[in-house]
């Protein structure tokens, strides 16, 4: 684990530990405990990039889930600038969400249809009653074009889009309430190449200017290199390593980060 | 080096709008023993190739050009005489192992399928022969008896692809096999597939967007932009030294592993105008 000696520690997790009860069996009769998180300590550094890294069922998503409280956790504790969002209230922990945001992987499936740009970018401001009319209205504007829109895309509905500007709406969406953190979970994977190329020059600029954390979930290793600063490597619910990303790819000490590493695909003709 | 498959001048548009090309004068060719990659963004026209090849586009595309498989011109063939060539000399993966398999049967009955189909095989003869398919691709052969829900999606894959190999096919077409998969499976059954083809002396069509899987598996690259083959080379000079601008700016989107480059998004608008040039 690494010390408080870079930045300072914006959220922490300590000894998560979550366990699902899972049908099986043809019919579903049968009772199996999956442990989705086994033990899972994590610190993500004011204004740097910690990777989530592992293959489906690894627990990467629950592992994000639990942190923005939107599953409880068995056991276990998160600290959000030192205050544990178990133990905050319903209207408290609203208060402390807007500093929690997230960017979905389908950019198809995450924006409501019937609603317009403009309403989907703006309703975190009217949940959390953000200014007056106008100012709201301002706000989606200039984040809209912050992220490489049109103020007048605000009254356009999503089905307009292509996948790479929806995904722009997406961290619109996120980032107009000037989130501490925002959580990423593969958010190019949806993407071709050069749009994800585009949307992570954009994640990268927007880290920058709003000083922002970023927990970047992703099964991409190239792109974890690219993006991130630290990674958890995650196996069956288990963290099996983390630490610096150059470090890890340069020299991965657990057999699981080798193997991952070994799979990238073109990494023998590079 | 025997040449499989050649593709003339194959053009494909929606059948009420003739002007808009979906594919415009794609021409290729594919030899035994060798794969050869079609690599492009969404919408380039890749997918529409391979389904041109087998008589599978949608009823409101219309297509012309030459598509000869083995000296002769499948493109003119009925549905019938299709039938024949479709599973038996040529066979197909496509990308969603979860989707393309019946739930409701066996996968040792879903492999016997094309066997009998062709071949004629029945009774323990295609029972010797289906287990010996899932010995090819890495499955226990007690799994003839399982459902596509007992397995997992590298397994789906793999029994995908003992379908798509059963009657020993002259050209087996890949349709991003790995994209839905796990990157150690996805390792695995880029490997496997690499085996098969140099195993059968299959020529591969392997469609993908992914220029690591072009590293790890293509003889030869094409790339497709908004429909058109824009190059075509072995994948040394495609990845090394590519000619075309779009080339060139598609793989400067490309992450690479040691996270130096800095990542260049396309751009479209200077494209356009360059393209005359290239």
């Amino acid at each position: 684990m690494s010390n408080t000696d870079a930045g300072n520690i914006i959220l922490q997790a300590n000894h998560l530990v979550k366990t699902y009860i899972q049908s099986s069996g043809r019919f579903g009769f049968g009772k199996a405990q999956v442990r989705a998180l086994d033990d899972v300590s994590i610190a993500l550094k004011e204004g740097s990039t910690l990777a989530i890294v592992g293959e489906s069922g690894s627990g990467k998503s629950t592992l994000a889930r639990c942190l923005l409280q939107l599953q409880p956790v068995d056991s276990g504790e998160v600290l959000f600038q030192g205050q544990n969002l178990a133990k905050l209230d319903a209207q408290s922990l609203r208060a402390v969400r807007k500093n929690l945001q997230m960017v979905f992987q389908d950019p198809f499936a995450s924006l409501n249809p019937r609603m317009h740009v403009g309403e989907i970018v703006g309703e975190g401001l009217l949940i959390h009653g953000l200014g007056s009319v106008a100012e709201q209205k301002n706000k989606v504007y200039q984040m809209l074009e912050r992220v490489g829109l049109k103020a007048n895309d605000a009254l356009k509905y999503p089905h307009q889009f292509s996948g790479g500007q929806r995904q722009r709406i997406g961290i619109a969406r996120a980032l107009v309430l000037e989130p501490k953190i925002v959580v990423c979970d593969e958010p190019v994977s949806a993407l071709d190449v050069s749009v994800q190329a585009q949307i992570l020059l954009l994640l990268k600029e927007l880290q920058v200017e709003m000083n922002l954390s970023y927990l970047f979930i992703s099964h991409d290793l190239r792109v974890v290199r690219h993006i991130a600063d630290e990674m958890v490597v995650m196996h069956k619910g288990k963290i099996v390593e983390q630490g610096n990303v150059v470090e890890i790819y340069n020299s991965p000490q657990q057999p699981y980060t080798q193997q991952l590493l070994s799979a990238i695909p073109g990494r023998k003709a590079a | 080096m025997a040449e499989i498959l050649n593709i003339s001048n194959l053009t494909i548009t929606p059948k009420n709008e003739p002007n808009r090309f979906l594919v415009k004068d794609a021409s290729l060719s594919l030899l035994a023993g060798k794969t050869t990659c079609i690599v492009g963004e969404s919408g380039s026209g890749k997918s529409l190739t391979a389904l041109s090849i087998m008589g599978l586009l949608s009823k409101q595309l219309q297509s012309t050009g030459s598509v000869i498989f083995k000296g002769q011109d499948i493109a003119t063939l009925d549905n019938k005489a299709l039938q024949k060539v479709r599973g038996a000399k040529i066979g197909m993966i496509f990308q969603e192992p979860m989707t393309s398999l019946n739930p409701v049967l066996t996968v040792g009955y879903q492999i016997g399928e094309s066997l009998t189909a062709h071949l004629g095989l029945k009774g323990s003869g295609l029972k010797l022969r289906v287990e010996s398919l899932l010995q090819q691709v890495g499955i226990p052969m007690e799994r003839a008896n399982s459902y596509p829900d007992e397995l997992s999606g590298g397994q789906r894959q793999r029994v995908m692809i003992a379908t798509s190999i059963a009657c020993e096919p002259a050209l087996l077409i890949a349709d991003e096999p790995t994209t839905a998969l796990d990157m150690t499976v996805q390792a695995q059954i880029l490997h496997l597939l690499d085996e098969l083809k140099t195993r059968m002396n299959m020529a591969m069509l392997f469609i993908t967007h992914d220029f690591g899987v072009v590293a790890d598996i293509a003889d030869d690259v094409i790339v497709m932009f908004r429909g058109e083959i824009v190059e075509t080379g072995t994948k040394k000079q495609i990845l090394e030294k590519p000619q075309h601008p779009y080339t060139k700016a598609l793989l400067a989107c490309v992450p690479d592993y040691e996270g130096r480059k800095q990542l260049k998004p396309i751009d479209y608008a200077w494209l356009k105008d360059s393209k005359v040039a290239a």
